[in-house]
């Protein structure tokens, strides 16, 4: 190759400014948000991590560390496994309920009728609302007193007129009340959510199973469920995550009671950590939610994928 | 005559086409180049290559393309068309060699510095935007503001019938209408090089012979040079005018439609172009191609041209209205391999299913391959 | 057979509406029940022997009256929506690049980081709010609405970049490589192709930021002493619960009048939102 084309031809090989180069430019356009959740959720996670070692309380300025201690003690709390259990029951009960329901009123509003957009509305309704408004709403409907349960079942006469059910007062009663609350406020996202999975499956696919005369439960189990599992694993892990994690159901409605038979981990964290002043042993409480949570939401995020299929 | 076994006499006389630009020497138009110093070469490819994930998906591709020509990309899906087309727009960043434009190495240079414009196959309307403001939008990222920007706009919307669209949002067009929108936002910058990835393939059958015809009178009118990917050989046929055909990664062959289909570099080129594919039958040492319309009766060829005998009994055949096609095998003294005939309506002579029938074909139309690389044989 | 398709469907029919009916009135009736509370007289309220489904006496605003002059509900509401807007910008600023990366940018390791940005919203409020009460008071900020300011984002941001992210990823990339061919930068692709189409998911996630701080109360309920920087979540529940005594008229005013407006609001988002949801979680 002669000198003269080389030189005609000269490399312009200028380095590429970071606003096209797509690593420059991702590290430039992740670097604010990972530095936030660095700042704001990564340090106050350690922090947390650094008390539930310590023997941190509300008022004292010093602390000590304790190696296990607050682990050891929580437990030996009988109140601890009490309240584990609880939130096991509680959320098991409440998503095994939420995605069936969830389902059930996808399909019944899959296609399309007049008013969809106003029961889409109401459906809505208690997903939006301030929970600790929405649960206030429930404690006047659970009132012992002016219970419009009461009212409209000793109306029907499903109970006799001096029968007085404490909703919230009840071991058993107080747990299934909460969990109708979560129910109540967590059901309508899942709807959605399965909705609009339903709605991205090829309308061919339903024609081809209705041509090939699968019934309605056939269609439903073989065709249905297993296109939709992505959708609904997600909408299950969101369920799991704001059921396990949130306290203020049972803070405005139970406080964790009859006998902390609607304690909850996230509740007796706060009760410990926060009013209680034991700021090392309500650390070392709510710690144990997190192993549970992330385990459960890279097992769904995981299945989802594997189980996409469309 | 040729005997199985024996080199057809035409095979040697011809120049061959070598499956590698530099040396695709017989160029047509403009005179014989090397791609290494071509000075009419608008576009060059050097040695390019790009592997994702230890899988090579273009390997070591020379190309040159001249200024003001049509140049067609053809190759079954994972040739490496798009690959080659979206290094060539800087759209990948490729793994060795180089892009030239304009005889400058432009490898490094980020898309919007290339000056080239692509039409993709979802034609990419910002769906966003008004059928002006599209069009609009190349101008106003070079700078181009206020009169200047709306006469350009209107000027190349009034060339090709858009003026009525303007206001419209992609949406609201048709197939063909957002074709035209995708080709005048793609020119309206007086681009170096319009490049395209298979612009046809959204759009239906009848729909794409008409919009094929007027791609292509869009581009003799704007004389821009262009490249254009395709998986579908009638397209490329009817619109390049050269085609480069690419299999797995690697150049095949580049020439007109005519070298293309008449003298094949090799044997993918032969049984990727034309439908049904060139016949390719086992002989002591080379493999022998024939297209399937170059099987003819006796009386079909002078007294004393030089033909080779090639009997087939055939075991089907389909009446396509225009053509017939007899599909079976070669007869004795050839292996028995399977053969296609396709006979134009005008051949009236009976084609029927179980008969053997004595066929024959130019000694030039036998092409000889390398039986183990698959490479013409000289 | 025949007679009993044809049975079948009025059936099928019937079944639906029923099931939607009964979801429904489970979903709403504590609405309606706030409803006639809200509007209901006090001796109506608590006198026994009433029909309490219906109005036994006439409706009163006395109720929606004791919410705005007796407690500083419209503080409460502006407050609230002041955080709220704080809290969208910084999220927004924030969500929608790393959304954007993460979709487009990171390649094969930005799947990895996504679910890592992910798990950081499922640390729950109740490990973190003790090591902030004490990051707030070593920056001065308790009882100051920019405690909240500065803390609502730890939960929005991971979420919305989350949800971002699978807005961005259902655009067809040939967009922003149009726009790089147009005379774009990879930068210039993004803030001016990416951002506008996919602008109706950043309305979604924006939406959906107001009703996170909406609802959020436990940091509420922690940083926040002096009544005048309550927001509603907080405030309404602290000062119309006495002990045992709940105002319950004003308790269901203040819940219906944050509630509706925002339940319109995401009604005409829903799908937007859905869609963003569904695709971060299950498309590579």
């Amino acid at each position: 190759m002669d000198a003269i084309a080389l030189d005609r031809v000269r490399p312009r090989r200028a380095a590429p400014r970071w606003r096209d180069d797509p690593q420059a430019l991702a590290r430039a356009l992740l670097a604010p948000a990972i530095l936030y959740i660095g700042l704001l959720v990564g340090f106050p996670f350690l922090l947390a991590l650094y008390y539930s070692v310590s023997d941190a309380t509300v008022g004292a300025r010093v602390f000590h560390f304790v190696g296990l201690e607050n682990f050891r003690s929580a437990i030996e709390n009988p109140t601890f496994w009490q309240a584990l259990r609880n939130s096991i029951v509680f959320t098991v009960v409440s998503q095994a309920l939420v995605v069936v329901l969830g389902k059930a009123a996808a399909m019944a509003l899959y296609r399309p009728f007049r008013g969809r957009a106003l029961v889409r509305f109401l459906i809505l309704l208690p997903w939006v609302a301030p929970i600790s408004l929405g649960a206030i709403g429930w404690l006047w409907i659970f009132d012992p007193v002016y219970s419009i349960l009461d009212w409209v079942a000793r109306a029907l006469h499903l109970i006799g007129p001096d029968a007085w059910p404490i909703w919230l007062g009840q071991p058993h009663l107080a747990m299934a009340s909460v969990i109708l609350v979560n129910v109540w406020r967590l059901a309508p996202l899942a709807t959605v959510i399965i909705l609009a999975g339903m709605s991205a499956i090829p309308q061919d696919i339903h024609d081809a199973a209705a041509i090939d005369g699968a019934g309605f439960w056939r269609h439903l189990i073989r065709i249905n469920l297993p296109l939709l599992m992505p959708v609904m694993l997600v909408a299950l892990l969101f369920g799991v995550v704001f059921t396990f994690t949130d306290m203020i159901v049972i803070f405005v409605l139970t406080r964790g009671g009859p006998y902390d038979t609607t304690q909850v981990l996230a509740s007796l964290a706060f009760f410990t950590g926060v009013q209680g002043g034991d700021l090392a042993g309500g650390a070392a409480i709510a710690l144990f939610l997190f192993p549970v949570l992330a385990a459960v939401a890279i097992g769904a995020l995981t299945l989802a994928r594997r189980a996409e299929v469309v | 005559m040729i005997a199985p076994g024996q080199a057809p006499p035409g095979a040697a006389e011809r120049p061959r086409i070598v499956p590698r630009a530099e040396a695709s020497a017989p160029a047509p138009r403009r005179g014989d180049a090397r791609a290494d110093a071509d000075p009419a070469a608008k576009i060059e490819a050097r040695a390019l290559s790009k592997g994702f994930a230890e899988v090579s998906a273009v390997a070591a591709v020379s190309l040159a393309v001249r200024n003001g020509e049509f140049l067609v990309l053809l190759g079954p899906s994972g040739s490496g068309k798009s690959t080659l087309l979206r290094m060539i727009a800087g759209l990948e960043t490729p793994s060795s060699g180089d892009v030239l434009i304009d005889g400058a190495v432009v490898t490094d240079l980020a898309p919007r510095s290339r000056n080239v414009a692509m039409v993709f196959q979802s034609y990419a309307l910002y769906p966003h935007l008004t059928v002006f403001e599209n069009i609009a939008f190349p101008l106003r990222a070079r700078g181009v503001r206020g009169r200047a920007l709306e006469r350009r706009v209107l000027d190349a919307s009034a060339a090709f019938g858009l003026e009525p669209l303007l206001r419209r949002k992609p949406r609201q067009l048709s197939g063909g209408e957002r074709q035209r929108v995708a080709l005048v936002r793609a020119i309206v910058r007086e681009p170096t090089v319009l490049l395209l990835d298979e612009p046809l393939s959204n759009l239906d059958a009848q729909l794409r012979a008409t919009a094929r015809e007027e791609l292509r009178e869009f581009q003799r009118r704007v004389g821009t040079t262009a490249i254009y990917v395709t998986h579908d050989q009638v397209e490329a046929m009817a619109l390049g005018d050269r085609i480069a055909v690419l299999d797995r990664g690697a150049l095949r062959q580049v020439g007109s439609p005519h070298e293309i289909y008449e003298d094949p570099a090799d044997t993918f080129v032969a049984t990727f172009i034309g439908s049904p594919p060139m016949n390719l039958v086992r002989t002591a040492g080379a493999l022998l191609g024939v297209r399937p319309e170059h099987l003819l009766p006796r009386t079909h060829f002078a007294a004393a041209e030089p033909i080779t005998a090639l009997p087939v009994r055939v075991g089907r055949v389909e009446y396509l209205g225009a053509d017939r096609l007899a599909y079976g095998t070669l007869d004795d003294p050839w292996p028995h391999d399977p053969v296609v005939v396709r006979w134009p309506s005008t051949i009236a002579a009976a084609l029927r299913a179980g008969e053997r029938q004595q066929l024959f074909a130019r000694d030039t139309d036998l092409k000889r391959f390398d039986p183990g690389t698959g490479r013409r044989a000289q | 057979m025949r007679a009993a398709r044809r049975l079948r469907r009025p059936l099928a029919a019937g079944g639906r509406f029923a099931l939607l009916a009964a979801f429904v009135a489970f979903c709403a009736f504590p609405f309606y029940w706030m409803l006639i509370t809200a509007f209901k007289s006090t001796t109506d309220l608590i006198e026994v022997s009433h029909n309490p489904l219906v109005f036994n006496a006439p409706p009163t605003l006395a109720h929606v009256r004791q919410l705005f002059v007796e407690t500083q509900f419209g503080q409460w509401l502006l407050n609230t929506l002041a955080v709220g807007v704080a809290v969208v910008a910084i999220t927004l600023v924030l969500a929608v690049p790393a959304g954007y990366a993460l979709a487009r940018l990171a390649g094969r390791g930005g799947h990895r980081l996504a679910i890592g940005i992910f798990l950081t919203y499922l640390v729950p409020p109740t490990i973190l709010f003790i090591p902030f009460a004490r990051i707030i008071a070593v920056l001065g900020l308790q009882d100051s609405l920019w405690s909240l300011v500065l803390v609502y984002p730890s939960f929005t941001v991971p979420f919305c970049t989350w949800l971002l992210m699978g807005f961005f990823k259902a655009i067809p990339p040939e967009l922003e490589e149009a726009a790089m061919i147009d005379g774009l930068s990879r930068l210039g692709a993004f803030v001016r192709v990416a951002v506008p189409v996919a602008i109706s998911g950043v309305l979604a996630t924006v939406i959906f930021t107001l009703t996170l701080v909406m609802q959020e109360f436990v940091y509420g309920l922690t940083f926040i002493t002096s009544s005048s920087a309550y927001t509603v979540a907080v405030g309404v529940p602290t000062f119309l619960v006495r002990g045992d005594v709940y105002f319950w008229g004003a308790i269901m005013a203040a819940c219906l009048i944050v509630s509706l407006p925002i339940a319109a609001l995401f009604t005409l988002f829903i799908d937007r939102f859905v869609a963003g949801f569904t695709v971060g979680a299950v498309k590579q």
